[in-house]
């Protein structure tokens, strides 16, 4: 076992048979953290029927995928998540181990590193390794987003860390992609889970910002609720959604759902438009990784400017109703 | 009746915090300190779930010593014991050195009498890790439920409890043995109404001081910095990066600033 190469895991989030998308934007920082540690990418299947799954994680870029198969793994549950991921690290001794830090990524990791004391860091935004030291390198934003802390785990294996939904991009798939297979098995009790499922109540609708490639974003500056309702209206045009900061949703002109930021949810569309939003530490933190930012605002030193591909100094008033105008020309919508 | 333990932290009310714009360092001067949010939700589940079933609350912190203040505060939600552990041995602290000493201190009140639930807060907001709660639970061996937004039913003789639990997909309706730990949303209960004896005893009340060196055994090399298998290896000010095209809607147009719209959106093949 000695010499054996160093392998970078993701734990691979799956639910009812479906991988969530945070485990493959992990399967591409992973490949790129492997490459510089010469070593391979491995992927952690857990559940109690997960062979379907393989081939996408296999296509998504990993090397290795270890399973473990098992009826109390049929849903998830802290306990026998966590002692069999545990248990796979402990047999195979990975240098890395990534999850997302989704509800129940977060929920696993701080079990997971308990057993195995060692450390982890929460909400990662980026990760490289250390040229010299080949640690690796967590930064996460500190202190409510006005500062970044670069965190180590010099002495302790594995170096654990959880990551947010899109801070990293989607890496191709590359179907057809083969790999080695390595089945454990970990003996678990549905006595030692102490939790049972009895009911579920799905979310009504939930709207999939995390994933819109276009999102119009509205702030304090809007005003109101019919600021937002043309906000709807030019999303719906762009086939996006809307976003938006928290005094937008404090002062209850739309639901919590769409709150962007680092208390919402962290987003990176093509195109990211922000319309009376200021540009706080704590909005940005869920927004700078889009790739093209369009600004509009009325305050020529608002911060959102710094961060824009394109800024307009102006209220949106002036701009928006004759945006929707020229895009519904376009389309062959206009009026007559 | 029900033995409860609640697990707070003081944090700064990160909603005050400023920036020196020269130094690029944290003001802390003047930063209020308050019990975390979501620790409030687990004191006042607390409360309620003593007020229904009858019990006993004991309530924990780990911080420096002005942090006896979070647990006075404790008792106008019904606190019977509070309890500060405080030394510069437990200072800096990682969440795995962090769930070690909330743990150790647990086993140790376990001896005098076991407890039934665990409360602490969804995550502390001055680092959001969420670590914390199931890192505890894993070191006492019990287990753990997070995201807890209502607790249905406690059933004493049979020893569960049935638990409502947010997940990414919708609400999850749990069964769960008894003891147990579970970690709080903000909606799971909301503060009691604290009569006024109670108030006046709040402040009379001070909490009991643990420290490294007693009455608990620690193991030295798990605690604080020591402890602690992460270091922070750089803190920075984050750069705003881009500069991109700006122009004056007064100076260009509307026409103008409407036409550079609809180029970027052809560009990123939007339109
Ligand atoms: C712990 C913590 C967590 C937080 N989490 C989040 C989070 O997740 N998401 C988030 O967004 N915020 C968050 N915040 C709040 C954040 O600090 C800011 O207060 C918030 O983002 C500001 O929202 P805003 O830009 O809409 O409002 P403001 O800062 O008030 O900005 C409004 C902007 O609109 C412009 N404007 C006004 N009228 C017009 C007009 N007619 N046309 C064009 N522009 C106009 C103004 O010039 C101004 O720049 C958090 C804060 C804390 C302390
Ligand atoms: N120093 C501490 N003392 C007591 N409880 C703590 C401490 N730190 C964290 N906790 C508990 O653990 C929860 C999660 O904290 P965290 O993992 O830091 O986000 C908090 O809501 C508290 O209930």
């Amino acid at each position: 076992m000695a010499s054996k190469k160093p392998e970078v895991w993701v734990f691979i989030e799956q639910e009812e048979g479906i991988i969530h998308p945070v485990s493959f934007e992990l399967l591409g920082i992973a490949q790129k953290l492997a490459h510089d540690l010469e070593g391979r990418v491995g992927g952690v299947l857990l559940g109690e029927e997960v062979e379907g799954l393989i081939p996408e994680v296999f296509a998504y870029g990993a090397g290795v995928v270890y399973t473990v198969r098992h009826k109390t793994l049929r849903y998830y549950r802290h306990r026998p998540y966590a002692k069999a991921l545990a248990e796979v690290v402990r047999r195979f001794e990975p240098e890395i181990l990534l999850l997302g830090a989704t509800p129940l990524g977060r929920d696993l990791a701080g079990g997971v590193a308990t057993l195995l004391e060692t450390g982890l860091t929460a909400d990662v935004t980026q990760l490289s390794i250390d040229p010299q030291t080949k640690n690796l390198l967590m930064t996460r934003p500190a202190y409510g987003g006005n500062l970044m802390a670069t965190i180590i785990c010099p002495d302790h294996r594995p170096q654990m860390a959880t990551v947010r939904p899109r801070i990293f991009p989607m890496p191709e798939k590359i179907n057809g992609t083969k790999g080695e297979i390595v089945e454990v098995e970990v003996e678990l009790t549905e006595e030692e889970a102490g939790v049972e499922r009895i009911g579920f109540i799905p979310k009504e609708k939930s709207i999939q910002l995390e994933l819109a490639e276009v999102i119009v974003a509205g702030g304090k500056g809007m005003g109101g609720k019919e600021g937002f309702s043309k906000l709807f209206e030019l999303a719906r045009l762009l086939g996006g959604e809307v976003g938006a900061s928290r005094l937008a949703v404090e002062a209850g002109w739309i639901s919590y759902e769409h709150q962007v930021g680092q208390t919402g949810k962290t987003v990176r569309p093509k195109v990211y438009l922000a319309i009376g939003i200021s540009g706080a530490v704590q909005h940005r933190a869920g927004m700078q990784n889009s790739d093209c930012i369009i600004a509009i605002n009325t305050d020529p030193n608002a911060q959102i400017f710094a961060l824009s591909d394109l800024g307009i100094i102006g209220d949106w008033r002036k701009i928006i109703p004759l945006l929707i105008e020229r895009i519904k020309e376009r389309k062959g919508l206009g009026r007559n | 009746m029900l033995n409860l333990l609640v697990s707070i932290k003081q944090v700064p009310d990160t909603t005050n915090i400023r920036l020196n714009p020269e130094t690029g360092t944290l003001i802390r001067e003047g930063v209020p300190a308050i019990i975390n949010p979501y620790d409030i939700s687990a004191l006042s589940l607390a409360c309620q779930l003593k007020l229904t079933y009858g019990g006993w609350i004991t309530v924990i912190t780990m911080g420096p010593p002005q942090a006896r203040l979070a647990l006075k505060e404790a008792v106008e939600f019904f606190a019977d014991r509070i309890i500060l552990l405080s030394d510069r041995k437990f200072a800096g602290a990682d969440t795995l050195a962090t769930s070690y000493t909330l743990a150790q201190t647990i086993k140790f009140l376990t001896r005098e009498k076991p407890f039934d639930l665990y409360l602490f807060g969804k995550q502390a907001i001055d680092g959001d890790t969420a670590q914390v709660g199931p890192g505890v639970a894993t070191r006492l061996n019990i287990p753990v439920v997070t995201y807890v937004i209502k607790v249905e039913e406690i059933n004493l003789a049979e020893k569960y409890v049935v638990l409502h639990r947010k997940t990414e997909k919708g609400i999850e309706i749990l069964k769960a043995k008894l003891p147990l730990l579970l970690t709080c949303e903000k909606e799971v209960s909301s503060p009691p109404f604290s009569p006024f004896p109670l108030l006046l005893k709040a402040q009379k009340t001070e909490p009991q001081v643990f420290t490294a060196d007693g009455p608990i055994e620690f193991l030295r090399e798990k605690l604080g910095l020591k402890g602690s298998p992460t270091r922070v290896h750089r803190v920075y000010t984050p750069e705003l990066k881009k500069s991109g095209q700006i122009m004056n809607l007064e100076e260009v147009g509307e026409e103008e600033a409407v036409k550079a719209i609809l180029l970027l959106l052809e560009k990123r093949r939007i339109l």
